[in-house]
């Protein structure tokens, strides 16, 4: 028997009985339909998680510098030799103290019940960098620069929320505010933080008046890195920052974007595959039943095709394809519906939706591979069937 | 002189029931090329069984059977399928068209197993419902067609790929008496034209037009006169 043959003979076997196959077929596009959803879903929602740490933390990496009783571990111009690492694109150094977290600030020294009377901020110290550091941006005036610092000026700048509550909203007329009775030109207004949001309530410093307020050493070096190489960075920081102390200080980086992804994927793909592969499984008892009940009902067709001189194999390999073409039909139908299913859900969802090439390939494999294996006990049934009896 | 096309010798065929049936017994029978033979008997005598036997679709218990000079018996289930394809038409009283293929596909599937061109399958299958007289009719599904143009259409699906012997299992059972005619008619023609023609039936209408009449009784073959 030639395959085209054979080919032929089970596609007309399957043409006869149209509405029986599509039928039978559907247990085996539902099947499909799920793993693709569940598949396509998983990978699309997966790729979005990584769409928004590529965004922000993924580029984040902070270095906590450890108290220390001799010198300090990490000098403020230390920052200078992060920032020269490849892959380094905005970095500051920030001190943070204890004694430093409620100090009272005022905007003017009268006490007048009408104004805006003293507010209990959060006063840091930071290198000029911290504005690009945190990514945020000036609302009004400018950061404090390497001249202020120099020339070791009276100035702050405000983050938003401190520069609201002290009712401060320009500075064009370099208005002044009291921290602990010592009064400073207010030269910024620091906001829209996308990083280090608390900041935003503080009263920033340049390091070399910091000292006043126990603000003498760096605490935390904040860094920001080009995309993929947060790695790099997070692996030279503490050698750039203190060479010889990497020990005593601790980088923290966001967790690996594809771990994180996988993570989303691996709970999401559990569930559903569940529920993908069980309906396959009924997709293929379906085809099992329904092939069962066709080679029964064509026992006399058996019996003419013997009689024509088929041979049992030629049998089994026709019944074996007819059900292995309606599994691939199924897994064809499935995986299309599952893609345009994926699709919707990426377009309701605005996300973009990643449709893996190999998946559209595997499903339509994977619906034949269940239409074979279920017509296999129906397909050797008819090939063990004695012409003679096929035939009465 | 040529070897007969049928040559049965001491064949005999026991079903291994409680107790055992014997369907055959010893029987010998010789058919030679062009005849037209006639298997007569009642009801539950062993004339399906014998048919069964002729056709190589069930072995017999103890004997031998030549099949155009080939020893059969002794032969495995692949040499039996594949002689049983090239050397032998079957044509059976319910017909066994398939009702979703046209009737030139019908008769184009006996050799869907065998090794014959395909290229020059359907005009090969096209001259064989021109010898049944059913050019008019290749296109059809079998229902529309009357159940004397089905048994033809069946006979010219017997007749393709050239077999040696024609085992007509009561083929004009589900015929009226004109349709019998013409089937009968088409067997006479094609016994004319070299066809070995076995058949089995109760009809005498039918048996009398065989020319040689065998009858068989709890299982054992006499030539009628």
């Amino acid at each position: 028997m030639k395959i085209r043959d054979l080919w032929t003979e089970a596609m007309a076997g399957m043409l006869a009985r149209p509405v029986r196959t599509a039928l039978t077929t559907l247990g085996t596009v539902l099947g499909i339909t799920t793993l693709v959803i569940t598949l396509g879903v998983a990978a699309t929602a997966g790729n979005q998680i990584v769409g928004r740490f590529d965004e922000l933390t993924a580029t984040s990496v902070t270095v906590e510098v450890q108290e220390n009783e001799g010198s300090p571990l990490v000098g403020w111009d230390a920052v200078d030799q992060v920032t020269r690492l490849r892959g380094v694109e905005s970095a500051a150094a920030v001190s943070e103290a204890r004694e430093s977290a409620n100090l009272s600030v005022r905007s003017n020294k009268l006490v007048d019940p009408a104004r805006a009377g003293a507010q209990t901020l959060t006063v840091i110290a930071s290198t000029p960098g911290l504005p690009a550091a945190v990514k945020g941006r000036m609302l009004q005036g400018r950061y404090f620069d390497a001249g202020h610092l120099k020339r070791a000026d009276q100035v702050v700048v405000l983050g938003e929320q401190a520069a609201a509550m002290l009712g401060i909203t320009r500075v064009d007329r370099a208005p002044a505010v009291f921290i602990e009775g010592r009064a400073y030109t207010v030269i910024g207004i620091l906001g829209a933080f996308r990083r280090e949001k608390g900041f935003g309530g503080a009263v920033m410093l340049p390091p070399t008046i910091g000292r006043r307020y126990g603000l003498r050493d760096v605490t935390r070096v904040l860094i920001n890195t080009s995309l993929g190489a947060v790695d790099l960075i997070a692996g030279q920081a503490a050698t750039a920052l203190s060479p010889g102390n990497e020990g005593m200080l601790q980088v923290i980086s966001p967790p690996s974007p594809t771990r994180a992804r996988d993570g989303v994927q691996d709970d999401v793909n559990g569930l559903f595959l569940i529920l993908g592969l069980v309906s396959l499984v009924v997709g293929a008892v379906g085809i099992a039943n329904v092939t069962l009940v066709t080679v029964m009902e064509r026992v006399a067709e058996i019996g003419l095709r013997r009689s024509l001189g088929a041979a049992r194999r030629h049998i089994a390999a026709q019944f074996l394809l007819e059900s292995t073409l309606t599994g691939l039909t199924g897994g064809v139908i499935g995986a299309s519906l599952g893609m345009v299913a994926v699709v919707a859900v990426s377009a309701a969802k605005q996300w973009t939706p990643v449709l893996d090439v190999r998946l559209a390939l595997a499903a339509p494999a994977a619906g034949a591979l269940v239409g074979l294996l279920a017509g296999l006990y129906p397909a050797l049934r008819a090939a063990r069937m004695e012409p003679v009896d096929a035939l009465r | 002189m040529p070897e007969p096309v049928i040559a049965l010798e001491s064949l005999s065929k026991e079903f291994p029931t409680e107790p055992p049936v014997r369907a055959l017994s010893e029987i010998s029978l010789t058919v030679d090329k062009s005849d037209y033979v006639a298997i007569v008997g009642p009801s539950g005598a062993g004339k399906s069984t014998l048919l069964n036997v002729l056709g190589l679709l069930d072995r017999p218990t103890s004997g031998s059977y030549r099949l155009d000079g080939v020893e059969t018996i002794t032969m495995g289930d692949g040499a039996r399928t594949r002689m049983r394809g090239s050397r032998i038409g079957f044509v059976f009283q319910s017909f066994h068209l398939l009702a979703h293929r046209s009737v030139v596909e019908n008769v184009m599937l006996a050799e869907v197993y065998g090794k014959h061109d395909r290229r020059t399958r359907r005009a090969r299958a096209l001259r064989a419902l021109e010898r049944v007289s059913l050019s008019h009719r290749v296109d059809f599904l079998p229902d529309r067609l009357s159940g004397g143009e089905r048994q033809r259409a069946a006979i010219a699906r017997a007749l393709m790929g050239g077999p040696s012997l024609l085992l007509c299992d009561e083929p004009t059972g589900n015929l009226d008496s004109h349709n019998t005619d013409a089937v009968l008619d088409l067997f006479d023609d094609l016994r004319d034209q070299g066809m070995t023609i076995v058949v089995i039936t109760h009809e005498n209408e039918v048996s009398d037009r065989a020319g040689r009449r065998v009858r068989i009784t709890d299982g054992v073959l006499s030539e009628d006169p």
